[in-house]
């Protein structure tokens, strides 16, 4: 298993009793608690009640609260994303299951013009507090179809929150959070993240939306990363210790409302910012995180930080291991891109060693 | 045979409606009103015949064609107009307009400028309103109005399943007027049997050619005691005729792309003449009386609030 978050002291601190669980498993539990917690909570789309529960994150839970509050829908995910907006109005608070974010494309005219707009257009009339739960694919052949990571387009729309948490107590905390949120939160996770472990309070709490985390501390070069991609970084900074060089990773976990606060102060520190993106760079969170840092630098008259970012090929992601391995940054090219910017162009060429085998060479389909 | 009391209530409704719309596009070239309005003349005989069944915790969804439902299901008048105007005291503070009327504390859910997009969210009502019931035992319905445009969009036949499947509280209506803007149905379905169509996923449906608005009432009793009793969703489709422009104030006959006998025919058919003179001659003008003097206190009202403030931009992008 991989572990990726340490227990660190103001964890301990704060929550009484932590134990080692997937990211797959805090889910569960965020909804298991809520459901618990709230009557008016309920969670449906395909397949939630069969036997493989979502990769097993809704295993269980019609069994415990019954065919009303957990059920399997019809595929039409434009109609159901308009259900579960209907009954966000009516005063429930429905989560919707996509099992990857490729088939979210059905839903856009109900996301983007009912969900996004209700609240503004009708004045405060209404509230749609919707969490729609998403899966990003990748590996064993995923290719063109379940491997896209569309968050950008969701935080272009004003009124939808967008988050990402990259690790198992991240994951319960803000789904507890997007529950209890009443707007409409685009809620995304990642295939490869589900069977990494960390620590979990055993009791309930929250991860505040539009907060980022600062995961490791370093004073060389900021490195902001998304996703799944928070893992690689995390590597890639193992990496850059061993030639000396000292990187701050942040997860800003919610994308939008973006904590800009976090990563400028750390920015400031660094004089370095290395956006890592689970996506495509064009128009993507890579470019709104950039672009604000260089605002804020200006509004503050300050000098701009040397910038750079990675994600995918601007390409469709192959099927093929050899082609797909070259569509995703990984820890060396993260660290090899943030030893130049550290280094200078005229810097020796640096090859990190190769990686142990991870999460991602250890996935195998067919789901 | 309807006795004098609720011809006369069917009347005033219908009036209300008529005289509204038509002050409205009296007054459009003034540009007071700055926003795209989708006229309900000739069509009111359904919005009444519908509502005049409901209760008032029952809720409709509607179409960007919204104003004739807002009015026959008790949306507040003033705000209405003001909405229109674009002031602040509008039903979402001048942040709608004609296109997204709103009510919620009398039943109108905000209505969509994008064809079929409430049809699934109505569905998605329905269905809190079935679980609502468990506990209170009161099975509230919703409404879902569409055109005969929006039944061409996917969500539609999506949201018929879905209703059906889980027999939700919910009817579902549509206004047919054989027009998507300004293209005929012929150019749009291959065939017209919509009501078989719907009947194949179980559903009972009803089809009223006329728009007498005596049956469309009728029908809606009859579809609310059996939606009441778990009877699930029911589809009633309602022929009728849009007498002006698809979007502003004018009659557009004159461009030649419909058929002015047929108009006419729809024009003698008109529910308002018909239960005008089922009225005696005193009820009537007192009605229409009544209708005029709450047309000008809901003008009035528009012309003299206050535009919304200027941080109003930034109020209710999300919600706390």
């Amino acid at each position: 298993m991989f572990t990726q978050v340490e227990k660190t002291p103001a964890q301990t601190e704060q929550m009484s009793e932590t134990r080692l669980i997937r990211y797959v498993d805090a889910l569960r539990e965020a909804f298991e608690e809520e459901m618990a917690r709230d009557p008016k909570v309920f969670l449906f789309g395909l397949d939630v009640d069969d036997h493989k529960g979502i990769q097993g994150s809704t295993i269980g839970l019609q069994e415990k609260f019954g065919k009303d509050r957990v059920f399997c829908t019809p595929l039409s995910e434009d109609a159901m994303t308009g259900v579960a907006i209907g009954a966000a109005i009516a005063g429930y608070r429905p989560i919707h299951v996509h099992i990857r974010m490729d088939f979210m494309l059905l839903c856009m005219n109900q996301l983007v013009n009912m969900a996004a707009k209700s609240h503004y257009m009708y004045n405060g009339q209404v509230k749609v507090p919707l969490v729609v739960r998403t899966m990003i694919g990748r590996s064993w052949g995923q290719g063109g179809q379940h491997s896209q990571a569309l968050h950008s387009m969701f935080m272009h729309v004003p009124g939808l929150k967008v988050v990402a948490p990259a690790n198992a107590h991240d994951a319960k905390g803000c789904m507890i959070s997007a529950i209890r949120d009443n707007n409409p939160v685009i809620f995304i996770e990642h295939r490869l993240l589900y069977s990494t472990e960390g620590y979990v309070p055993t009791k309930s709490y929250e991860v505040p939306l539009g907060k980022a985390r600062i995961l490791t501390e370093g004073t060389d070069i900021t490195i902001v990363a998304v996703s799944h991609m928070v893992m690689e970084a995390l590597r890639a900074k193992k990496h850059l210790e061993s030639v000396g060089i000292n990187a701050e990773v942040i997860d800003p976990i919610t994308l939008w409302p973006l904590d800009m606060e976090t990563i400028m102060q750390s920015v400031k520190k660094t004089g370095k910012l290395l956006m890592v993106d689970n996506a495509w760079l064009t128009c993507g969170a890579s470019s709104e995180i950039l672009t604000r840092a260089m605002e804020m630098c200006q509004e503050e008259d300050i000098s701009i930080p040397s910038l750079a970012r990675m994600g995918f090929a601007p390409t469709t992601c192959p099927t093929t291991k050899p082609l797909e391995n070259l569509f995703y940054p990984d820890a060396r090219s993260i660290a090899v891109k943030a030893y130049q910017m550290t280094q200078g162009k005229k810097a020796k060429t640096w090859e990190p060693p190769v990686s142990a085998n991870t999460e991602i060479d250890a996935f195998k389909g067919p789901f | 045979m309807y006795d004098q009391i609720i011809t006369a209530r069917l009347y005033k409704t219908m009036l209300l409606i008529r005289q509204i719309e038509l002050r409205i596009a009296e007054i459009y070239y003034t540009d007071a009103i700055k926003s795209p309005v989708h006229l309900s003349v000739g069509q009111e005989s359904i919005a009444v015949g519908v509502c005049d069944a409901l209760e008032k915790d029952d809720i409709v969804s509607n179409t960007y064609r919204c104003h004739a439902t807002y009015i026959a299901k008790g949306g507040n008048l003033f705000e209405m107009m003001a909405e229109l105007y674009g002031k602040a005291t509008g039903c979402a503070g001048g942040k709608a307009g004609s296109m997204h009327l709103v009510d919620i504390k009398n039943g109108v859910m905000g209505a969509s400028a994008v064809v079929g997009t409430t049809i699934p969210v109505a569905t998605g009502y329905a269905l809190a309103m079935q679980n609502e019931a468990k506990i209170t035992g009161k099975q509230r319905v919703v409404v879902a109005l569409c055109g005969d445009g929006g039944t061409e969009e996917g969500c539609f036949y999506e949201s018929i399943n879905f209703a059906a499947l889980r027999k939700l509280p919910i009817i579902f209506i549509c206004e047919n007027n054989r027009l998507a803007i300004h293209t005929p149905l012929e150019k749009r379905w291959a065939t017209d049997q919509l009501c078989e169509r719907i009947a194949t996923f179980g559903i009972k449906t009803h089809k009223i050619d006329d728009a007498d608005v005596f049956t469309i009432r009728d029908t809606m009793v009859n579809a609310l005691a059996d939606i009441r009793k778990g009877s699930g969703p029911i589809f009633i489709e309602c022929a009728t005729y849009r007498w002006l422009e698809h979007v502003g104030p004018l009659d557009d006959h004159k461009d030649d792309y419909r058929n002015t006998k047929e108009y006419q025919t729809w024009k003698d058919n008109d529910q308002i003449l018909r239960l005008g003179k089922m009225l005696d001659e005193k009820t009537r003008i007192q009605l229409e009386d009544e209708v005029a003097l709450t047309l000008q206190q809901i003008e009035k009202f528009a012309e003299e609030s206050p535009y919304p403030a200027a941080e109003e931009l930034y109020t209710h992008v999300y919600a706390s």
